[in-house]
């Protein structure tokens, strides 16, 4: 699905990558300032490794060593930040449908199903700034879905929320990952939150990322 | 009071006229120009943003004479479009480039700070959903720029209306030619019966220069809560 080996310098801050993930969640964990959302960013491309290549499926979206380096608008990669990024001058339909404008590819699914799935029906009239923070992150998941991605990335989309609303956001991403055949990379500190929702396990520690078996809180 | 003479009249529409050209003409390289201060990460940036800056702090009579020297009959860049049948000397559309470039640093410093209130994690989001550069550019910078962009032309047409140093420097005051507003008040002063016309077109000038700066407060007002007051 996905193949990462790189290495990226940042700084005094030196990353390696080196693993592969299935279909499913697969879990990034590890400490604040780890590199998690760093990855994240290379994946996306919003940053360009030194060294080493990703692919995705069959795709090289970027690789060093033959000078190749997809620019981020042609990725197809969902990314959902840990704020929700909503476009604040446009309504909770414009956003949601944003990515249409873009891609002839199919999403996982319509509009009005994942407005259902997301339980974001009854605000597509409004406005971002009248959302709260559980709503406005749903729809930053329903617009990167519509976006037809051939991966998501989230990067810890309950960080912003308080225990009641990580609790009632957890069974939408559950949902998604049971009904739409999209894979995830979600990147958190807290393995705990993620137990019921995690398929795979990445560690990061230290500017190492690579597999790890599923931590003991998760369990 | 209100009873100007023809002359007043064309005076009032050819500064109406010079003061919307010049802001059509200086919106374009105006916005380029502001998002090259807000956003470009190039050497020379602090050279542009004083050449930018140098109409707001030279004499205006300086800025005139300058453009008479580039642009006049004999000027380098005058004689090049003479060529192609263009001519700024003692010519209206001397006037638009001279109130143009003296209203130039309201309107990009206008235009840039409602540009720097733009979040760019917006514009990544826009890139990560499918957009090139182009359409993030149409589609998110623009519109939440807008309000600043609008208030940024309304600075730069109440002054242009107001322009008079550089303008009677480089294309005289001519009546029905380049005579504009300010100019006009000067001629009327410059006789012994000249005070009543020269107050009623000052109550003119005063009068959209307040409509102007209230529009421009009320726009900027609506940038702070659109940009400011959006998503967390």
């Amino acid at each position: 699905m996905l193949e990462i080996d790189l290495t990226h310098r940042q700084g005094n801050f030196t990353l390696t990558a080196r693993f592969t993930t299935g279909p499913g969640v697969t879990i990034l964990l590890g400490p604040s300032g780890a590199g998690k959302t760093t990855l994240l960013d290379l994946v996306a491309g919003l940053k360009r490794p030194e060294s080493g290549h990703i692919k995705v499926e069959d795709t090289v979206l970027t690789d060093a060593g033959a000078g190749i380096f997809q620019a981020p608008h042609q990725r197809r990669i969902g990314y959902v930040f840990q704020e929700a990024r909503l476009f604040p001058h446009l309504t909770v339909r414009q956003n949601l449908l944003y990515g249409r404008l873009f891609t002839r590819a199919t999403p996982p699914a319509g509009l009005d199903t994942i407005a259902d799935l997301l339980d974001i029906a009854p605000l597509l009239a409004r406005r971002p700034r009248d959302l709260s923070g559980g709503e406005r992150q749903r729809v930053a998941i329903g617009r990167a879905l519509l976006s037809a991605p051939r991966l998501l990335l989230l990067d810890e989309p309950l960080s912003a929320l308080d225990a009641a609303r990580k609790a009632e956001l957890l069974p939408y991403l559950v949902r998604l990952r049971d009904q739409m055949q999209l894979p995830m990379l979600y990147v958190t500190h807290q393995p705990a939150e993620v137990a019921s929702l995690a398929t795979g396990w990445i560690g990061v520690q230290d500017g190492q990322a690579g597999p790890i078996p599923p931590p003991a809180q998760a369990q | 009071m209100l009873d100007f003479t023809p002359e007043e009249w064309t005076a009032i529409r050819l500064s109406l006229k010079v003061a919307f050209w010049a802001v059509l003409a200086s919106l374009p390289p105006g916005i380029l120009v502001a998002w090259l201060l807000a956003r470009g990460r190039f050497p020379g940036r602090i050279l542009l943003d004083g050449l930018v800056h140098l109409p707001l702090v030279l004499p205006p009579v300086v800025t005139g004479y300058l453009l008479l020297l580039l642009f006049g009959r004999q000027g380098p860049l005058g004689k090049m479009l003479a060529e192609v049948g263009i001519t700024f000397a003692f010519n209206w559309t001397g006037a638009v480039l001279a109130c143009a470039i003296m209203a130039f640093p309201l309107l990009v410093r206008a235009i840039r700070l409602s540009l720097e209130a733009i979040d760019p994690k917006l514009e990544q989001a826009a890139g990560s959903l499918g957009a090139p550069p182009w359409a993030v550019f149409a589609t998110i910078t623009m519109p939440l720029a807008l309000p600043g962009i609008l208030a940024g032309a309304i600075l730069c047409f109440a002054k242009a209306l107001g322009e008079f140093g550089a303008t009677i420097t480089f294309v005289s005051n001519i009546p029905g030619v380049t005579q504009t507003l300010p100019s006009a008040i000067y001629s009327h002063l410059q006789v012994p019966s000249g005070d009543g016309p020269a107050l009623r077109l000052t109550l003119v000038s005063v009068a959209i220069a307040i409509f102007a700066l209230i529009a421009s407060e009320l726009l900027a007002r609506q940038v702070r809560r659109r940009v400011g007051g959006g998503d967390a």
